[in-house]
This record gives structure tokens, sequence and C-alpha cells, in this order.
């Protein structure tokens, strides 16, 4: 039960079942409104339902940020093949834990959510794709699936709509590439979860090489609401280009660590030190990852002014991401940090293609080398260079998540880099060491 | 190869959850239900599954060396996984990484001489708000304290006698 205490400043829409008792119980969903956005969506036609969620600007929200409603708009309709939902429930941007929630408190409304887009492609399946190390949640949906096949909202001719729908979970076992949409396709077709080039996109060629829509469970969650209140009153609780809410994982050097859904558009600032209750220890904010991992990391002073949204974010070069924000304080070692990133893609780097691989492994390699205090000046600029050269070259976007957050690195902390020159130990670690022993 | 009724009951499921003639898409959920059954995927497992799927051992093989929860040697009973992930490590996962290496006298993949633990630094498990973190096979622990880690290790070493 790892869920925090709610901030007043919060707006529960996806969030707003989490902590009660029972919360995944279909009874409790179906008291509380459940399913009657299914209902309403099935006197609608297809195209009213994807405009309502046009309308609604609900972007992606497992860190690419893509138009959902655009997405589902590109499912050839007419086409002769069967059509399929499928759930990107393999959470595993570093700092994102929100899904998780999701899944534990609200396993309903994520099945809600596939029925709608089910019906506003005319799918009558959909996968739910779990990663592996959330077991308990595969044992928590597969109850809720089975009270929604009881009470007659999953299978054939739901509720008298004419409607069927069949929807099943299915494990990962381990790789945060299958969190990337094509290779999860191909994970979910019993292969190594490697990408695929695209064009053709999901939309048209994705499981088992039908039509099918891709979203992360956040996105699919949002989507009774937009249905139910209307996509415009989505819309007005965000910014323009980005409405409603979003999940917000607070992690770090952070007083009030917890899962907290913000209107887009918030302010940073104000999210962490009121909703977050400000850096631990009463320190000073160093560094600042607006959506997990592979977003480019905003120093202190970029952090003024922004707010938590799509805009705003690449104003400032970054991206909003999947909603992991992490918090560094003062005492952070950045040289560490990057290291500890790299290590990390270098280890998920799927190997398909060789810029991200070799470019992976070389970064790690070259980071270690200077963390351990063994770096030369040249190699500075050698880690930003292979970072460089990766950038846009790879299949899937793997290769720009680890060099990104790199790039921003060593340019917006080169300083650091050079307090490691010469054998010199590292200044963060023999603080931390004496602090703490 | 025999399973409990209940894991039977579990691959005819997955079995039939798929198209028509995709019935591979039921492998990688079938090798880590079965690893959880008989410990670990061994050359029987593979077999098993190749032929419930249509496919040759050999392509189940490749496909078991790309996903990090597939283990082919049997691990301890109880799988200690500590996340040193950035959020985690911001946390002081690293500490607890060590300290658990230091009190189970092992390393990264490693099964203690009596089979009771076997020890793992994993990537980010999705805890991030609740770091410091790790997984005992399939359990969370959220916000462990190095004292809270000798406890629980202490906790299942009991269980284990």
């Amino acid at each position: 039960m790892p869920y925090n205490e709610p901030s007043p400043l919060e707006t529960r829409v996806l969030s707003r079942r989490f902590g009660r008792p029972n919360s995944a119980a279909i009874d409790t969903y179906l008291a509380d409104g459940g399913y009657q956005a299914f209902l309403k969506a099935a006197k609608m036609k297809p195209d009213e339902i994807i405009e309502e969620v046009k309308i609604s600007n609900l972007r992606g929200r497992g860190g690419a940020g893509f138009p959902a409603g655009m997405k589902w708009s590109f499912v050839p309709r007419n086409s002769p093949k069967p059509k399929y939902i499928v759930v990107n429930a393999d959470e595993s941007e570093p700092g994102t834990c929100k899904d998780r929630l999701l899944m534990e408190y609200d396993p309903h409304l994520l099945i809600e959510g596939c029925l709608i887009a089910g019906l506003s492609v005319g799918a009558h399946a959909g996968y739910i794709y779990v990663r592996g190390e959330y077991r308990y949640l595969i044992d928590i949906l597969d109850k809720a699936l089975g009270e929604a096949y009881q009470g007659g909202w999953l299978g054939t001719n739901i509720q008298g709509t004419g409607f069927d729908f069949d929807l099943y979970t299915h494990t990962g076992a381990g790789a945060y590439e299958c969190g990337e949409e094509s290779a999860l396709l191909e994970s979910l077709e019993g292969k190594r979860g490697v990408p695929r080039i695209r064009p053709p996109f999901p939309a048209v060629v994705g499981a088992f090489q039908c039509p099918t829509i891709l979203n992360n469970v956040e996105t699919l969650c949002a989507v009774p609401a937009i249905i139910r209140d209307g996509g415009k009153a989505f819309a007005d609780l965000g910014v323009p280009k980005a409405g409603g809410t979003k999940l917000t994982c607070l992690t770090g050097h952070i007083n009030k660590p917890g899962v907290y859904e913000l209107v887009l558009g918030f302010p940073v600032m104000k999210m962490i030190h009121e909703v977050g209750g400000g850096i631990r220890h009463g320190k000073k904010l160093k560094a600042f990852i607006p959506g997990g991992s592979s977003c480019p990391v905003l120093t202190a002073a970029e952090c003024e002014g922004a707010t938590m949204d799509y805009d705003s974010m690449a104003s400032r070069k970054s991206m909003l991401g999947s909603g992991g924000v992490v918090v560094m304080d003062e005492d952070t070692c950045m040289v560490k940090a990057a290291l500890r990133i790299m290590r990390f893609y270098a280890h998920e780097s799927c190997g398909w293609c060789i810029p991200c691989r070799e470019g992976t492994a070389w970064l790690r390699k070259l980071l270690t080398r200077f963390h351990e205090g063994r770096g030369t000046r040249a190699d500075i600029d050698l880690i930003g260079d292979v970072s460089k050269n990766m950038l846009g070259r790879t299949f899937c976007p793997l290769g720009d998540a680890a060099a990104l957050p790199t790039i921003s690195i060593v340019e917006k902390f080169r300083q650091e880099f050079e307090d490691h020159l010469d054998g010199k130990p590292c200044p963060y670690e023999q603080a931390r060491h004496l602090v703490t022993v | 190869m025999t399973f409990s009724p209940q894991l039977e009951a579990k691959f005819e499921k997955l079995l039939t959850s798929y198209p028509p003639g995709r019935q591979r898409s039921a492998m990688i959920p079938m090798l880590l239900y079965g690893q959880d059954e008989v410990g670990y995927v061994s050359d029987e497992l593979i077999e098993e599954v190749a032929k419930r799927v249509g496919v040759s051992p050999l392509q189940v093989n490749e496909v078991i060396s790309y996903y990090s929860m597939l283990h082919r040697k049997p691990l301890g009973k109880y799988h200690v996984q500590i996340c040193t992930n950035i959020s985690c490590l911001l946390n002081d996962g690293d500490r607890l990484w060590e300290r658990a290496c230091a009190k189970l006298g092992i390393g990264h993949k490693e099964v203690t001489a009596d089979g009771q633990f076997s020890l793992e630094e994993v990537e980010c498990i999705g805890a991030c708000s609740w770091a410091p973190a790790l997984q005992v096979n399939y359990d969370f622990y959220h916000k462990v304290t190095p004292d809270e880690l000798d406890r629980l290790l202490d906790g299942l070493r009991k269980n284990a006698v």
C-alpha cells in the first residue's frame, strides 16, 4: 500500500478513488458512476468519440506526449483486419511509479478506457502488457477482469449494446525496451523486444500485424472522464494544447515524495515546495528531471518560471516525459548521477542498433573512469561527442534517451567533471561519507 | 513434464488468449509462470513450452536470453532484488545494496551456499516515490532503512530454517 497522503493542491480526476477502501472492486466502481461513460460512448458514433478525445487535448502519458485523439484517428477503421487495443503497462522509466497506482486502486477505470477505445475503432480484443515485476498487479487486474466478465461489462453483447470485447493481461519478463511501443508489440508476439522500423506505425500495422491503438495506462484511464464530462471540461483543466491532469511522481531529495495528480501547467517551484514540501534537510535545489531519466536535466535557475507541461519543458529543451520527477539537492554529484543513468541505458539497450549498443557501453566506461578520478580533460568533450553521435541514429528512442540527459549534464555541470580531474576523489562522495559514518 | 493443476489451467487459458495461429504469444508468460513453479527455466521447461506453443527449443532459448527476469540457473529461495537506479540512489539505495552483499556474503546474481538467498542489483522497479525499494521474489518493500534490511533478511533466514 504505497500511496502517500494526498495534497490539497491536487486535482483528482484519475486518482479520485486512490486510498479508498475496496477501491479496486467493481461494486465500488459502479457505485461511483463507473462504466457509465462506456454506456454513453456506446450510443455515440466512432467519429464522435474520437472527436471528443481530440477536443480534450489528451496527450500520451507514457512519455512521448503524442495527441491521443489523433493517434486513434490514424487507425483505418474500414480495414478488413481485426483491430486491437494494447495497453502499455510496462512502466519502467526511472522515476516513474504512477501506472502502478492506477492499476492497483482502479483497475476498472482502465478496463472502461479500453472499452471506449475499442468502440472508437471497432476493436473487439485488447491486451494489457504488464511488466513482469508487477506480478501483484496482474493478480489485481485478472480479478477485476473476472468481475467485469461476470457483471457483463466484458464479453459478448456487453450490457445489450451489441458490442463484443475481450480483454487479457499479458506479462513481460524484465526489459525496459519493451516499454517502447514497437518493441512491446514484438514482445507481445513472443519474440525478443527489438524495435520495428516505422512507418508503418502501430495504428496501421500493430499487434499481430493488425491496426492497433497502443496507449499508456494513464492515457486510457483519462478517457472515461473525457466521455463522461466532455472533452472540453478535460481540456479546460490544463493549458492550451495539453488538457487535463498528469499523475506526477515526486522522487529524490524531497520532503514529501509521492504520486500527485496535478493539472497540466502546474508551476515547477510550487510543485517542489508546496506539494512536495521542499528539498530535504533545507538544502538547495541543484538539478531537476521533469519526467523520467530520459529527459534533459534542468538547473535550479531553469526551473524558475517553468511549468509542468509539454510546451514549457520544450522551451527549456527538455520534455514533460512520463511524470517521473527527480529532484537533486546541492550535495548531489552530477557525474555520479550521469553514470548511474548511463549504466541503466547500457544495461537496457537491446543491441539492435549499433549507435545505441556501442554508444551506451562506451559512455558507461567513460563516465565510470571519470567518477573514479581517472578522466582526462579531453574526455569531457568526448562524452558529449559520443552522445551527440547517437542522436537520431536508432530505430527507437532509447539511444536518444541515453544521450539527451548526458549531453545536458555535461553542458550544464561541466565544472563538476573538471572537479573530478587529475585523480581527485569525488568531492561529494567524501562529504557524504563524513555526514553518515 | 507435469505442472500443478493451477499452472496447467493458466497455460490453457494463455494458449487461447491470442488470435488463431498466434500461440507463440503465450511463450514469455508461460516461461515466467513456469519458472515461478520450477524455480528456474530448466531445459525441460524450455522443451515443454516450445512444444506447446509450436516453435523449436532454439527459438525459445533465443527469446530467454533477452529478458532479465528469466533465469537459466536456480535462484535462492528468496531472490532479493535491490534497486539502485537514480531515485533509489538519491536515497542511498547503493548503500543498501552494499549492506546486503556484506550481510549475505554474495554479490550480483550469486546464490548463498545453502540455496536460501540470491541477490541481484536491479534497474528501476517502479517504486521511485518510496525509495529506496527492493523486491523479495515478487513482494515489494518500500523506504527500506539499513536496519530494516537487516531485520528483513534475518526474518527470512528464520523462515527458511
